[in-house]
């Protein structure tokens, strides 16, 4: 027999087998399914079966937990910065640990809380949403965790060595390189970013493949929820902006390690492209924090008020178009530095029109609350909360649009006070609506109602007391990143108003804690769909079991728990002794293939450890990208190579 | 499940693989590469804006890279094109033996390729440490120099997994098939770093 005549024997052997796998279906369904289906998704046990999971449930809980334990970190490091500039000509911080605080809140805040929780809070729940099984690429997925907690590690564990970096959030050049910054302090910094840029990117590309190719039967593009849309964009901004700080990092390291110099103005090279580098990331990155929250506003304003969202073709484009105009503002953080006349004219422009596509969706949710009938429960107070605090933040942001009016108050607390506005308001503001209403999905027992309620008055007020202030005292004069100011220049009202009021804001966020902690052991049981939702992830039991539905489900319209009348439409024919997925079509969501998802694996985790050792290795020498690298193509190759190299009757990943 | 199922349609004849953007790995292949695109062209802004500082360029009293080096490597990587689309080709009709043949040829192109980029760094006429010019067309062709390496070493480890009974399943093809979309994309991707590092300064 050739071989040509081995392998169709073969193949004819493996179709006779086919046909008897089983597979939920009218015949299928019910408990003996979901015992079976329990039996071929659940992982090993214990602490390896802990490391080595692909469940998506698992990794979103575990970035939302490792990002609120990041955001109580950064907070307390802003509540040691206010008691420091409580009164003037104080002397609780010296000059040279402030420096290091305000750069570990910024870096801790942008880079190790607001991207990673949203990314966290996405994976979690767009499987759900969308009705499906897992993300895509779970392994990637489980991989990106573990690099985004070690790049965090990484950082604190300097930190609390006393090498953490005191350059700034945005560790300008030349202060950050060789010359000025002698020491590790600025690479720590550097290979945080590289850390929690490849845990992002890789974040971005599970979420745009699984947004594009896993939503159930009948989603098409113009029914998918609108986290969903906020999510696509959100990860593809991710997917274009993040490589311009990856880039500029690496030339940061190597200007400091192996002596190039791209940033080095004696050898013709230009602190300016720093900037331009940075901020090309740095811009979007406020969208990639803002859409997915306008996406948490979308899904609470609906449920709450009981009406599809106004206009939805208008919400999608204008997440769309914000997407695309965030990647033409990066310049107007650099109105300081001098710019063509053109330029100016040009950024001050692009500013101001991004202020439409969000007035928009600001509008559409106006209009979906006056037209509905809206139920004030915590999550509902926290988009209020938000509408109110964004808009202010959102027209100082039009106010420093304006080149002048930027050049008086460039640097100042002004500036500090606009992007508090549009960042807590924007973005944790919905993020707390979000984890209240989103509770229950995850742990199955309600939040406290009375003490979420007071948790959000605190909260409102206790900001509003702490950033509002701000406005005056960056109009006074005050500059920004200065550990303390002269007593006598009218500075000292506002700023200890602000000190009062980080004290309520930590207040109310202690007590967000309790309330999450008490609930979960003691909270009322959720009943299936809370809140009285649209959206597929309340189809299913909470929390989810491992497999999240028992069928996969069919969507005939863009509320699907509003439409349908008792029964959920499924489609059936997944196997049930091996992991498989429905992959559907892009745009009409028709089923097109079926895919097997991969079985946990510890070598994602031993992975991250390899590219682990070799970024902080690469710190103090640049052989370590030599010799680093090989363990991490070990590591890698182990990863995709197939566990029995023996054909199945249908493709399965061990 | 709290709602009871209506059953409506049975996907049980659907296939496990197909070619293109269909796959998932076609997906998660084209993610990469604009993530990496993304990167190559910051770095390009980075050289236009450098050289924008500059009187000459290269800047005065240097000469441009030799030639000899980065065009043989041009030439060869075009000439690699042709077993590329064969094994694409193959792998779309599902001809495990022709893949088996070509992958070493390509894997060994590859090899000669990383020997004749050695050769390149050797040529650019500059250190990375004399001055911003040489520090950027270093970076540029160390950073085509990591997709060579790292497709490379990709195209051995598929080439070990085609000799396996493995070879057969239809999602192997997939990879094989997406693959050699991304070795043009390496290649697509260095004729303008060509340019810039050996023309762009004979301008």
């Amino acid at each position: 027999m050739t071989e040509m005549e081995k392998v169709g024997a073969e193949d004819e052997r493996l179709a006779r087998e086919r046909k008897k796998l089983a597979r939920d279906g009218p015949k299928l369904t019910g408990a003996k399914l979901e015992a079976r289906l329990d039996r071929a998704w659940h992982r090993p046990p214990g602490i390896l079966g802990w490391l080595a999971t692909v469940d998506h449930k698992e990794i979103g809980r575990r970035y939302i937990i490792t990002a609120l334990i990041f955001l109580a970190l950064g907070g307390a490091l802003a509540a040691l910065m206010r008691i420091q500039l409580a009164v003037p000509d104080n002397n609780f911080i010296s000059a040279q640990r402030y420096n290091e605080l305000f750069t570990m809140h910024g870096s801790t805040m942008m880079f190790l809380f607001a991207v990673p929780v949203m990314e966290g809070v996405a994976v979690y729940i767009i499987p759900l949403m969308l009705g499906t099984r897992s993300t895509a690429f779970p392994r990637l997925n489980a991989f990106s965790y573990f690099m985004y907690l070690f790049g965090g590690l990484m950082l604190w564990v300097a930190f609390a060595l006393n090498i953490g970096p005191d350059i700034g959030w945005f560790a300008y050049t030349p202060l950050s390189g060789p010359q000025f910054s002698p020491g590790k302090r600025a690479d720590v910094w550097a290979q945080m970013i590289t850390f929690t840029e490849v845990s992002a990117l890789a974040a971005a590309v599970v979420l745009v493949a699984t947004i594009l190719k896993t939503r159930a039967p009948g989603m098409t593009l113009a029914r998918m929820p609108l986290f969903a849309w906020a999510m696509l964009v959100q990860a593809v901004m991710i997917i274009f902006a993040m490589p311009a700080v990856a880039l500029a990092s690496s030339m940061l390291i190597s200007d400091r390690l192996v002596g190039t110099n791209f940033f080095n103005a004696y050898e013709h090279g230009d602190a300016l492209l720093w900037q331009h580098l940075f901020w090309f990331f740095g811009h979007p990155e406020v969208y990639i924090i803002f859409l997915p929250a306008t996406g948490f506003v979308s899904v609470l304003t609906e449920t709450f008020c009981r009406r599809p969202v106004f206009a939805y073709p208008v919400v999608v484009l204008a997440l769309i178009s914000t997407g695309i105009l965030a990647f033409g503002l990066w310049v107007h953080h650099m109105f300081a530095t001098g710019l063509p006349r053109v330029g100016y004219s040009f950024y001050t422009a692009a500013s101001m029109t991004v202020a439409i596509p969000t007035g928009l969706q600001i509008f559409c949710w106006l209009a979906t609350m006056w037209d509905g009938r809206p139920r004030l429960q915590v999550p509902m107070l926290y988009v209020i909360g938000f509408i109110v605090t964004f808009v202010i933040g959102g027209l100082t942001g039009v106010i420093i649009a304006s080149v002048p009016l930027d050049l008086e108050l460039h640097d100042t607390y002004f500036i500090v006070a606009h992007f508090h506005y549009v960042l807590i308001g924007g973005a944790v503001f919905p993020l707390l609506g979000i984890l209240t209403y989103w509770f229950p999905k995850i742990t199955g027992r309600m939040m406290n109602e009375t003490l979420g309620k007071i948790g959000f008055w605190l909260l409102f007020l206790g900001f509003q007391l702490a950033f509002f202030p701000m406005h005056f005292s960056g109009l006074l004069g005050m500059p920004r990143r200065v550990y303390t100011y002269p007593a006598g220049l009218g500075l000292e009202l506002p700023n200890l108003l602000s000190t009062i009021g980080a004290f309520v804001v930590a207040t109310s966020v202690a007590l967000f804690v309790v309330n999450g902690v008490v609930s979960l052991y003691r909270g009322a049981i959720a009943p299936p769909n809370p809140w009285g939702a649209s959206t597929l992830e309340w189809a299913t039991s909470s929390p989810p079991p491992v497999y999240n539905f028992a069928h996969i489900p069919v969507v005939e319209s863009r509320t699907p728990l509003w439409d349908v009348a008792g029964e959920l439409p499924v489609v059936t024919g997944l196997r049930v002794d091996e992991k498989e997925l429905l992959l559907t079509t892009v745009v009409a969501a028709a089923p097109d293939l079926r895919e097997p998802v991969p079985q946990a694996s510890l070598w994602p985790f031993i992975a991250s450890v390899a590219v682990g050792v070799f970024f902080i290795s690469s710190i103090f020498s640049p052989w370590a990208i030599v010799f680093g690298a090989i363990p991490c193509a070990i590591a890698l190759t182990a990863w995709f190579w197939p566990k029995e190299i023996k054909r199945h009757p249908e493709p399965v990943i061990s | 499940m709290i709602l009871e199922p209506r059953f409506t349609d049975d996907v049980a004849d659907l296939p496990t693989h197909k070619f293109g953007p269909s796959s998932l790995t076609w997906w998660g292949i084209i993610g990469f590469m604009v993530i990496e695109g993304a990167a190559f062209g910051l770095a390009f802004a980075a050289y236009f804006f450098l050289m924008g500082h500059e009187q000459g360029w290269p800047p005065e009293g240097r000469k441009p890279p030799d030639l000899l080096a980065g065009t043989l490597f041009t030439i060869i990587i075009l000439l690699s094109e042709i077993p590329n689309t064969m094994i694409k080709k193959a792998a779309h009709e599902r001809d495990v033996p022709m893949i088996r043949l070509l992958m070493p040829v390509i894997i060994g192109v590859g090899a000669v390729l990383l020997v004749i980029r050695g050769f390149e760094f050797n040529s650019l006429n500059c250190r990375w440490t004399d001055n911003a010019y040489a520090s950027i067309i270093w970076a540029l062709l160390l950073l085509h120099t990591t997709h060579i390496l790292t497709d490379w070493f990709d195209t051995i480890v598929l080439w070990a997994l085609m000799m396996t009974p493995l070879g057969y399943e239809g999602r192997r093809l997939v990879d094989t098939d997406e693959n050699s979309m991304y070795w043009r994309y390496v290649w697509l991707l260095w004729l303008p770093i060509y340019l810039m590092i050996y023309w762009v300064p004979r301008l």
